[in-house]
């Protein structure tokens, strides 16, 4: 890659340093350490009701904690937001060993929130690990971190010393029958192995490329062909709480649909980016962006131009969507999705093709290669866009990208409603012509913003008057 | 002498125990090579094949599929300037630019003295904190010019030892299992039923 995509982007507006993390005046289920500096110890841990959840779970029959989870609704945090208790059910009865395996290999653009649950408090994780483990009959844990994550590693490879020195993980946990051990495993930098099916690959010390599903759904064949439960780190730090406090208390945050609360990351053109756990369900765009215990508004108070809602992966919104409420049944109708709770905002100064190629660029970049529409699509979608976003792009390399991007994903592709354009949503999900989401990904940041600001992109092609190659030219003078 | 020296081998094969099949060790143990030597070199894939019983082509194409994994030398330093869309909304360009005329190399390339390696880098999870990079994995936030120039001389000067170890060690703090402690490899096949505690009644 090389640095052309920054040279034409607005200058930066620095911040002072100060810490991602918001806390705020709000309900905290995963982040209520985070104020201490030093939540990451067993002391603090132990001090502040650590390991309280897993005593509370252990006194009672695994089945009942899973009915418990069930019941409390706690919805994935990964991307596709399917329920933990559902998921745990998911595996066959008489199959063992069952495993878990720990998805901490956070890398969507825009993300930012299992790396600070890692680092600042990784006992709540391990406690999660263990409560699911006790709760859907797990043998062993394998809890994956992302590579270049290294403090995080090194914060839960201490914790787990330490929690296997006090007795809280391995054999006999708290004297009693429960046994498992929780194993630290660390990727080495590929964005696809956040993908379950790829995440089992490079666990098993292959190349990380997704399987095809079905057969490979993990739950039923998943690591060495065992069902496996893949679940995301903040999925799992809600655990603890929920055990503590029950399901009803849980529910009683946020909406029936997604209840809790949820971390999101708010980067990009506003004045105060920061992450913060904020009410799943009810809490909007608007309130986000503009709120004054949030984001407190547009940087220089300039207007919005667009906002990534949910990861690099989500087609885009604009103004018109700000009032949407962090609901994934009104945000995937609405043309985009949540994600993994990362939001990216544009002001009106944004150079609209320039940001585009950053995230095609990346998607092509991580494409791990097994999936020709991805492998070559995404590559030719960046090639061609670098080519407008350069200023020698043609009319024909616009209507190429569009003639890509449907071999990618085939039909209607979602895309937000409009008013000034007049366009109506068209819902989300797409079709795919591939295993996983890293190829449509290299098509729908670039699709929403084809659809939004065209205009953008058509004032950088270049007006080519046509020249005839087979002309039809008078023969030379000499021979007539 | 690139091989995985003794005190390894017995990290190794610590990492390689705790999983049901050795292979699974592959990264760690790619890791722990690039900690020794400071990249991977071709004798130590030969020599992870041989402890994970696998051929040193499959660990070659392991290895590649990576990105951290590095098969010649880097800098000492290398540092990754983070460039996609939250860091390049606020100025990720300006950076790698600066840090080009800085370090008197392209991004990609190692100054003469070997003690820096520039290079790209695709979203690290710092969005909020943006423009942010990494060297050697340990993390600047919101980096201006002259941020950058202080910790190039830092680095330099040796200021930052303490903080940021040579290229090749992520982190510096190992999961260790005490053996009294430890379950043990539950690999498929060892385990035929439900585990102990899912027997319907309280495991306390």
């Amino acid at each position: 890659m090389d640095g052309r995509q920054g040279g034409i982007m607005t200058t930066a507006i620095r911040y002072p340093h100060a810490a991602g993390f918001v806390a705020g005046d709000r309900p905290k289920i995963v982040t209520s350490r985070f104020e201490h500096a030093d939540s990451f110890t067993i002391e603090r841990f132990l001090a502040t009701g650590g390991y309280a959840g897993l005593r509370k779970a252990l006194g009672r029959p695994a089945t009942d904690i899973h009915e418990e989870v069930k019941s409390a609704t706690v919805l994935g945090r990964g991307g596709a937001g399917f329920p933990a208790g559902t998921k745990w059910g998911l595996t066959p009865q008489q199959v063992f060993p069952k495993y878990l395996v720990v998805n901490g290999d956070e890398s969507e653009p825009g993300t930012y929130k299992d790396r600070l649950l890692m680092e600042r408090d990784p006992h709540q994780l391990i406690e999660g690990c263990l409560i699911a483990c006790y709760a859907a009959g797990l043998s062993q844990c394998f809890l994956y971190i992302r590579g270049e994550m290294a403090l995080a590693q090194e914060r839960v490879a201490a914790a787990l010393n330490e929690a296997y020195a006090a007795g809280y993980v391995g054999k006999n946990i708290l004297g009693s029958k429960f046994s498992v051990d929780i194993v630290l495993h660390w990727g080495a930098g590929a964005y696809v192995v956040g993908e379950e099916t790829a995440l089992i690959e490079s666990l098993e010390g292959n190349r990380g490329m997704p399987r095809l599903k079905p057969p490979f759904f993990p739950a039923a064949n998943g690591l060495y062909g065992q069902p496996t439960i893949v679940n995301n780190v903040e999925t799992l730090a809600n655990l603890p709480w929920l055990m503590v406090n029950g399901s009803e208390a849980y529910t009683a945050i946020g909406t029936k649909t997604s209840p809790g609360t949820r971390m999101v990351a708010v980067s990009g053109h506003v004045k105060n980016p920061g992450v913060f756990e904020i009410i799943n369900g009810t809490t909007t765009f608007r309130d986000l962006l503009y709120g004054a215990e949030f984001c407190g508004g547009i940087r220089n108070d300039n207007e919005l131009k667009a906002f990534v809602p949910g990861g690099g992966s989500a087609p885009w919104f604009t103004a018109d969507q700000l009032d949407l409420p962090f609901e994934a049944s009104q945000v995937g109708p609405a043309g985009s999705m949540l994600g993994s709770g990362a939001i990216m905002v544009m002001d009106s100064t944004t150079d609209i093709p320039a940001a585009a190629l950053t995230l095609t660029h990346f998607y092509a970049h991580e494409s791990c290669g097994k999936c020709t529409p991805c492998r070559e699509g995404g590559t030719w979608l960046e090639r061609i866009l670098t080519r407008i976003v350069d200023g020698t792009g043609t009319e024909a390399d616009l209507q190429q990208i569009l003639e890509v991007g449907a071999m990618i994903c085939p039909g209607d592709f979602p895309h937000a409603s409009n008013e000034k354009l007049g366009l109506a949503a068209v819902p989300f999900p797409y079709k795919m012509t591939t295993i996983c989401f890293v190829g449509p990904s290299a098509f729908a940041p670039l699709h929403s913003a084809i659809t939004l600001f065209r205009s953008e992109f058509e004032a950088r092609l270049v007006k080519r008057i046509s020249i005839p190659v087979t002309a039809v030219s008078t023969p030379p003078t000499v021979w007539a | 002498m690139s091989r995985l020296n003794d005190v390894n081998i017995k990290t190794a094969l610590e990492i390689i125990a705790r999983y049901p099949r050795p292979k699974s060790a592959l990264i760690p143990l790619l890791h722990l090579a690039q900690e020794q030597n400071g990249y991977v070199t071709n004798e130590a894939m030969v020599h992870l094949g041989e402890l994970v019983g696998v051929t040193s082509a499959e660990v070659y194409g392991t290895a590649t599929f990576y990105e951290m994994f590095r098969f010649e030398p880097v800098g000492k330093y290398l540092v990754n300037i983070c460039g996609t869309m939250s860091c390049a909304l606020m100025g990720a360009g300006d950076l790698m630019h600066h840090a080009e005329q800085k370090l008197g190399v392209k991004a990609g390339g190692t100054t003469a003295d070997g003690m820096f390696t520039l290079a790209h880098a695709e979203c690290q999870a710092a969005c909020t904190e943006a423009p942010t990079l990494q060297v050697n994995y340990r993390f600047r936030y919101k980096v201006t010019n002259g941020d950058f120039d202080t910790l190039i001389d830092d680095l330099k000067s040796g200021k930052l030892a303490d903080e940021i170890p040579a290229h090749g060690v992520v982190a510096r703090i190992r999961q260790r299992i005490p053996a009294d402690r430890g379950v043990g490899a539950v690999a498929p096949g060892l385990a035929t039923e439900n585990p102990a505690w899912m027997d319907g009644k309280a495991a306390l």
